[in-house]
């Protein structure tokens, strides 16, 4: 584990960490002015290029094995802010590329301008939320300074509500105000302990309030504020009210992003503030309370999914259920003895957790948004005989259900593996009980939609629309890439350690 | 006891009027009426941490001032669309409430 | 207990009671009355803090524009103000406690300060003479901190965006549904022909000023944005509909030219979003003066709201 470096200057390839954040903004300004039939193009311009720098970001960081940093303006924090690409960064900042490319693609048949029609307003404004999404998603994993952390989540914000209540159905208006007070009460709690820790520190930035933060009453409140900020932001148990009507309503294309990626914002964003803005503060009962919370996630969620009717909104009670286990992290990756502050195996579980369900759960939203574009509706019981009609779409649906369920070859599973090692190792076998009834239960819910589409049916299936194979492709294409995530080796990844901060050994406990 | 301080306590008494008025009024524009409180209460506990760190002839610390600015035009920003929501959500049910009898939800 | 403390005490009194009336009161139209008072006396209490630019912010934007969409929002619903069914006692109380115990421990952070106090005050005006300003605030906002700024220039744009985006298809491209007064009012008339001259006036030097004293770009664009909400409302001039594509280039205009100096910062300041050593300032006055242009508009349409109709009344 290397000590975090602060280098003082511009690493090699920094720019890359400018132009993450800059092409997509680049890109909503042009697609405004230009209007509706370019932007779809600049996006579909965009995508690749986004994706390759992305790509590049990670060859620097894992190849240097070093945190790529960039001085913005030249002005050293704390006056100025950096940008830090470490290696959680560049996992995230790929994962994010390859999931919103594939949602671009996927996108491009429902929002498509009619050509020699005047400016339609879904297309125009799905490629701009899109773009937008990306910017304050790399913003979110590359920024290394707390206020500019809370701008780039309130772009995230703004971009994901429209994206709800696109389509313009009544409930999906309420889903998103609620949404949207939901994210602006999470806001404000974040820079409430903002406040409070540049008034006690005097800097914002990450590396620089990790030298300077002491463990004191200031701090723990910050903290507190500010994780349940994000925890709202995050929809974890209990503050989860407001994700299922949200992602059920939005678009098949719209729901992959938010559950994909949009509540993994926060959650980087927490880990970013216990493990590198706060390394000594975090002890063991934060931390089981939190995975409590994520626990309960897992259970409550999993339940409620088992009695949905509808598709969208049992995946959508999944994504709370699978984020509950992202909090796994919190004790697992904190050693059980003073000697060894750090588990790397727990680390490594969580984060693997986190990018295939990513990849699995924008690929079943797609599945599910295109069973729904086919059938006309979306209720499990009328799913009989689609295995026949979609048999690619209803093959991804199965897959990225094995990865949600922690089956193996999938990303899922090792996952759940290190997981399991991690309280293993740490003793806490608890978690490790609540982790294998989830999977039981996600098995549940899993079968109870598979089996469904699976049956033949007494009567044909009434197919009211046909779907082109190219988007079944891409639905299956990403959740394939949960399933390369299963080619992972089994053991903690060496990328994800890169820009560790060291832990001190002394937690209070 | 001086202005800073005065204006800190103020700060830490509307956070708390705002965050109570965002969880229990039951009607949306009164939330964000109490989003937007919290939000300045906030930002006076920014006002009061610049005016600390008063030096070098300048009467506060610019950067939490900078702060301050950016946070009340994103609160703006934030405010106009959830108004824009709420009438939204106003004209096409006649409500502006948020209650949970969405629960139902009619298959499209 | 001098002649300013006991003014201080006196405002902050006041303040507390107008904010505790606009969370308690029964009608939603007299809680905006008191936020837009509220909104006023915050900026006073700005002044006795030294930030004289978030004064004026909060002036303009915080409590003028956000007001002015709080009072419509308010005279819209009022027909269904009485149908509104209060929060359970048990919960509130709950609440309650809950909120009195994060103002409790944000007032013991603030009696308590910590024993060092760190500031950025003396590194910020070091640095000052080497950007050409004369205030430090524009310093850290479009000089040390200017990511920030650009990202929040986005920030509004997207809100823009999602605010349009709630039109329903068929009237996209079309006319804003700000409320008009559709039968003459001299008052309002005379009001409208007299301040926009002024206002843009003030609006403008405002800008200009702000590099070297307390102003700027957000400050001044929000008074322009003012200037043109009160003549739409007045019906002097129509509102635009929102397709049109001049508007799209004044909306895009201030983070676009923010964008192109900072990428230029790369081939002449060896950083992006850095400017040339003895050059900084006329960059800095081109990126406030076309970022009060955005502004300015941006705040005006996101104040009209969705479009509502195709044709002009």
């Amino acid at each position: 584990m290397t000590a975090a470096v602060f280098a003082d200057a511009t690493t090699a390839g920094g720019y890359f960490l400018v132009l993450a954040i800059i092409l997509p903004v680049a890109g909503i300004l042009l697609s405004l002015v230009l209007g509706g039939r370019y932007a779809e193009r600049i996006a579909l311009i965009l995508l690749p290029a986004g994706l390759a720098v992305a790509v590049a970001i990670f060859a620097i960081v894992w190849r240097g094995g070093e945190p790529v940093v960039y001085i913005v303006g030249g002005w050293q924090p704390p006056l100025g802010l950096a940008l830090r690409a470490d290696g959680i960064s560049v996992a995230m900042l790929v994962t994010a590329a390859v999931v919103i490319c594939a949602t671009g693609l996927f996108a491009r048949e429902e929002f498509r301008q009619p050509p020699g029609q005047p400016e339609a307003r879904a297309p125009l404004v799905f490629w701009i939320l899109l773009l937008a999404i990306w910017s304050a998603l790399n913003a979110l994993v590359l920024g290394d300074d707390l206020f500019n952390l809370y701008v780039a989540l309130e772009l995230l914000t703004f971009a994901a509500v429209p994206l709800v209540c696109l389509k313009g159905y009544e409930e999906t208006i309420r889903a998103a105000l609620r949404y949207l007070l939901f994210a602006l009460l999470g806001s404000v709690l974040y820079l409430l302990g903002t406040a409070l820790l540049y008034g006690a520190y005097g800097t914002l930035d990450i590396v620089l309030l990790s030298t300077r933060l002491r463990p004191e009453p200031v701090s723990w409140i910050a903290a507190a504020l500010m994780t349940a900020g994000l925890l709202a932001k995050t929809a974890l148990f209990p503050l989860h009210i407001w994700l299922p009507p949200a992602h059920a309503g939005a678009p098949a294309p719209g729901s992959a992003v938010l559950s994909a990626l949009v509540v993994k914002g926060s959650f980087f964003l927490i880990v970013r503030l216990w493990f590198d803005a706060m390394p000594g503060l975090m002890n063991s009962a934060a931390a089981q309370f939190l995975a409590t919370l994520g626990a309960g996630a897992v259970l409550f969620g999993s339940v409620v999914a088992l009695r949905q009717q509808r598709l969208k909104l049992l995946i959508a009670y999944s994504t709370i259920a699978q984020i509950g286990y992202l909090f796994f992290i919190f004790p697992l990756a904190m050693g059980a003895m003073a000697s060894e502050p750090w588990n790397d195996v727990g680390w490594t579980g969580g984060w693997i957790q986190l990018f295939s369900h990513a990849f699995a759960k924008a690929a079943m939203f797609m599945a599910a948004g295109l069973i729904a574009e086919s059938l006309g509706h979306d209720r499990i019981a009328g799913f009989a005989g689609i295995g026949r009609v979609l048999p690619i779409t209803t093959f991804t649906f199965g897959i990225a259900g094995l990865s949600l369920m922690g089956v193996p070859p999938t990303g899922g599973f090792v996952a759940k593996w290190l997981l399991l090692q991690a309280t293993v190792m740490e003793g806490q076998w608890w978690w490790a009980a609540v982790m294998l009834v989830g999977g039981l239960l996600a098995g549940g819910y899993i079968f109870m939609v598979l089996g469904k589409m699976l049956c033949s049916a007494d009567v044909p299936v009434k197919v009211c629309a046909s779907v082109t194979r190219s988007r079944e492709v891409v639905a299956l294409t990403l959740a394939l890439c949960a399933v390369l995530l299963g080619l992972v080796p089994l053991r903690p990844s060496a990328l994800l350690q890169i820009g560790r901060p060291a832990i001190p050994a002394v937690n209070s406990r | 006891m001086n202005a800073a301080m005065l204006f800190g306590l103020c700060g830490a008494a509307l956070v708390g009027f705002g965050l109570f008025g965002l969880v229990t009024n039951p009607q949306p524009l009164r939330k964000i009426l109490a989003f937007n409180l919290l939000g300045s209460g906030v930002f006076l506990l920014f006002g009061v941490i610049a005016r600390r760190g008063a030096a070098a002839g300048l009467g506060a610390d610019p950067v939490p001032q900078a702060f301050v600015i950016t946070g009340i035009v994103v609160a703006f920003s934030a405010t106009a669309l959830a108004v824009a929501l709420l009438l939204r959500l106003f004209e096409a049910t006649g409500q502006a409430t948020l209650s949970a009898d969405d629960a139902e939800e009619d298959s499209r | 207990m001098t002649v300013a403390l006991a003014f201080d005490i006196g405002l902050g009194i006041l303040l507390l009671a107008v904010a505790g009336w606009a969370v308690a009161a029964c009608s939603t139209y007299a809680a905006t009355i008191a936020f837009i008072v509220y909104g006023l006396l915050l900026a006073i209490a700005w002044v006795r803090l030294f930030a004289v630019d978030v004064a004026l912010t909060e002036a303009a934007i915080g409590s003028g524009v956000t007001g002015m969409l709080l009072l419509s929002a308010a005279a819209r619903l009022r027909v269904i103000e009485p149908a509104a069914v209060a929060a359970g006692t048990p919960l509130r109380i709950a609440v309650g406690i809950s909120c009195a115990l994060i103002s409790v421990a944000l007032a013991a952070a603030i009696l308590f300060p910590p024993d060092v106090v760190f500031t950025l005050a003396p590194a910020a005006m070091a640095h000052l003479p080497e950007s050409g300003l004369g205030n430090p605030v524009a310093g850290v906002l479009f000089v040390y901190r200017s990511l920030d700024t650009l990202l929040e220039k986005a920030v509004l744009l997207l809100a823009l965006l999602g605010v349009w985006s709630l039109a329903p298809d068929r009237f996209w491209g079309g006319i804003p549904g700000l409320q008009v007064y559709r039968q003459r009012n001299a008052i309002l008339i005379f009001f409208a022909q007299i301040l926009p001259p002024l206002g843009i006036m003030v609006g403008i030097y405002m800008t200009w000023v702000g590099a070297d004293h307390p102003g700027g770009a957000f400050q001044g664009g929000a008074v322009l944005a003012v200037m043109w909400i009160l003549v739409m409302i007045a019906g002097l001039r129509d509102v635009p509909p929102i397709g049109q594509r001049w508007m799209r280039l004044l909306v895009v205009v201030g983070p676009v030219v923010f964008l192109a100096i900072g990428l230029a910062g790369f081939a002449l300041a060896g950083a992006f979003l850095g400017y040339p050593a003895g050059y900084a300032k006329p960059f800095i006055i081109v990126i406030e003066v076309t970022l009060q242009i955005s502004i300015a508009v941006t705040l005006g349409l996101l104040a009209a709201g969705p479009p509502e109709r195709i044709q002009p009344q």
